[in-house]
């Protein structure tokens, strides 16, 4: 059997994925963050993403594949597991030992791939709009004004905190658990399981307080 | 003690199976778990209804033949034990205690609470031993120094009793702890370094084979053990299997 065939390749390609998404989250977050502290800064950082060769034709395409490979993995292993037990416990105490975030990985999973059909359609598409489609003249400056334009509605403020919950809960079991799946398991896990945990929680309070702070600043 | 019992009830492997209920009294709280289902059986055989299969044998913890799901939770409610250590005083009177098999797909009901766990067998002749030489020239194991650290995590791999807790309270039923410890057990002593290599690749293979789901790392195999366990022997496996794939 291949290492990709194989219950372990899956599981570890399932971690190297979650963590390189981890990472782009991160870069994600701090481009973000720039917006709340120097709109000329933000608009700076963005037009270098949006406009860089590497960036725009190399990493995103990388991005796109590693978005994909890791949800339509995991509704492989969801489907495989669910057949694993062919007749249901009437009485299971899952949640006596085990994680309610751990137990509910393709949940937290669904609403976020959700969240990003929502985010694709508000930036993503647009964004493909204006450069390669209508192929409109390059506006180093439009950046700022069209993030906060998406956020004077409270309705899609609140969607994207709400979305922001689950990635919460998805990243509190999902990114400690890579490293278990590459084979991690050692002194240091105490301290990554609190990176992990901090990380989790931190970067979404950060993106909805980035979404939170533009919608009241618009007022 | 007086409690109601609803206890799964299956003829075979190939006829469905249902929840009865069972009403029984006086039961002693000094009682084990399968005295308790002892004085059941006891109690249907008198009232001419078949009596419950289940699994057991050195009724002390070692063999890991027991094997019920008890309210929900592989060998009841109480940790690090089996349900043969499980005593009557960790239930109220007049408690239901709804009993199941281990459920899995590769653990197939036989009947009632005995279910077939020979995949667990099969997952071990894959690779589960160190070959030895038995002409007479065999090397005395203690000649080999180990340290002590290795040898003492060998050892809590080791003391697996390959019960199959792991695969009925994994919400995937996968068999990672158990064929991790397996693993482990070897990979941390020099004698178990030689065959390495193939160990981990065919165990691994005949575990995927014996179709259990995948690990998610929920963890709750290591709660549920009557060992103790531990995530790091899966951790330990992952790292033997990739190194192992590499080189072939």
């Amino acid at each position: 059997m291949s290492l990709t065939a194989s219950s372990i390749g899956r599981k570890v390609a399932m971690a190297l994925s979650g963590i390189f998404l981890v990472l782009f989250l991160t870069q994600h977050f701090s481009i973000n963050l720039l917006s709340v502290f120097s709109e000329s800064l933000f608009n700076q950082v963005s037009h270098f993403m949006g406009n860089n060769p590497i960036v725009q034709f190399i990493l995103q395409p990388i991005l796109i594949f590693g978005v994909l490979f890791h949800f339509v993995m995991g509704f492989v292993l969801e489907l495989q597991n669910s057949k694993s037990r062919s007749t249901s416990y009437s009485v299971y105490k899952g949640k006596t030992n085990a994680s309610w975030m751990s137990r509910n990985m393709i949940l937290s999973g669904i609403v976020i791939l959700s969240f990003l059909g929502l985010h694709f359609y508000d930036f993503w598409v647009p964004e493909m709009n204006y450069k390669y489609v209508q192929v409109l003249p390059l506006d180093q400056n439009r950046y700022f004004e069209e993030l906060v334009h998406k956020f004077e509605s409270p309705v899609r403020v609140m969607i994207y905190a709400f979305s922001f919950i689950f990635l919460s809960l998805h990243l509190l079991h999902g990114f400690a658990s890579s490293f278990q799946s590459v084979g991690l398991n050692n002194k240091y896990t105490k301290s990554i399981k609190s990176f992990a945990t901090a990380f989790s929680i931190i970067v979404p309070v950060g993106f909805v307080f980035i979404a939170v702070f533009h919608h009241i600043n618009k007022f | 003690m007086n409690l109601t019992l609803k206890v799964w009830r299956q003829p075979n492997s190939e006829t469905k199976g249902k929840i009865e209920t069972y009403k029984i009294k006086d039961v002693s709280p000094d009682m084990s778990f399968l005295e308790m289902m002892d004085v059941l059986n006891e109690q249907l055989m008198s009232e001419e209804i078949d009596p419950i299969a289940f699994d057991h044998d050195c009724r002390e913890g070692i063999c890991g033949m027991c094997s019920m799901f008890i309210n929900g939770e592989a060998h009841g409610p109480d940790r690090l034990v089996t349900t043969c250590q499980l005593h009557m005083r960790k239930f109220k009177d007049g408690d239901t205690i709804t009993i199941e098999p281990f459920r899995a797909k590769a653990f197939p009901v036989i009947k009632d609470l005995a279910v077939d766990r020979s995949a667990f067998d099969r997952i071990q002749q894959a690779g589960g031993f160190v070959s030895i030489n038995t002409s007479g020239n065999t090397q005395d194991a203690n000649a080999i120094p180990i340290d002590k650290h290795d040898a003492d995590k060998a050892f809590d791999s080791a003391t697996c009793i390959g019960c199959g807790a792991c695969v009925a309270t994994c919400k995937n039923a996968s068999a990672m702890l158990f064929v991790s410890a397996k693993v482990s057990q070897y990979a941390l002593l020099p004698q178990g370094k030689v065959e390495a290599t193939d160990r981990v690749l065919n165990m691994v293979n005949q575990m995927d084979e014996e179709g259990f789901g995948n690990c998610t790392n929920t963890g709750a195999c290591e709660v549920e053990c009557p060992k103790g366990i531990s995530l790091e022997n899966i951790a330990r496996m992952n790292r033997e299997y990739l190194f192992a794939s590499l080189k072939g």
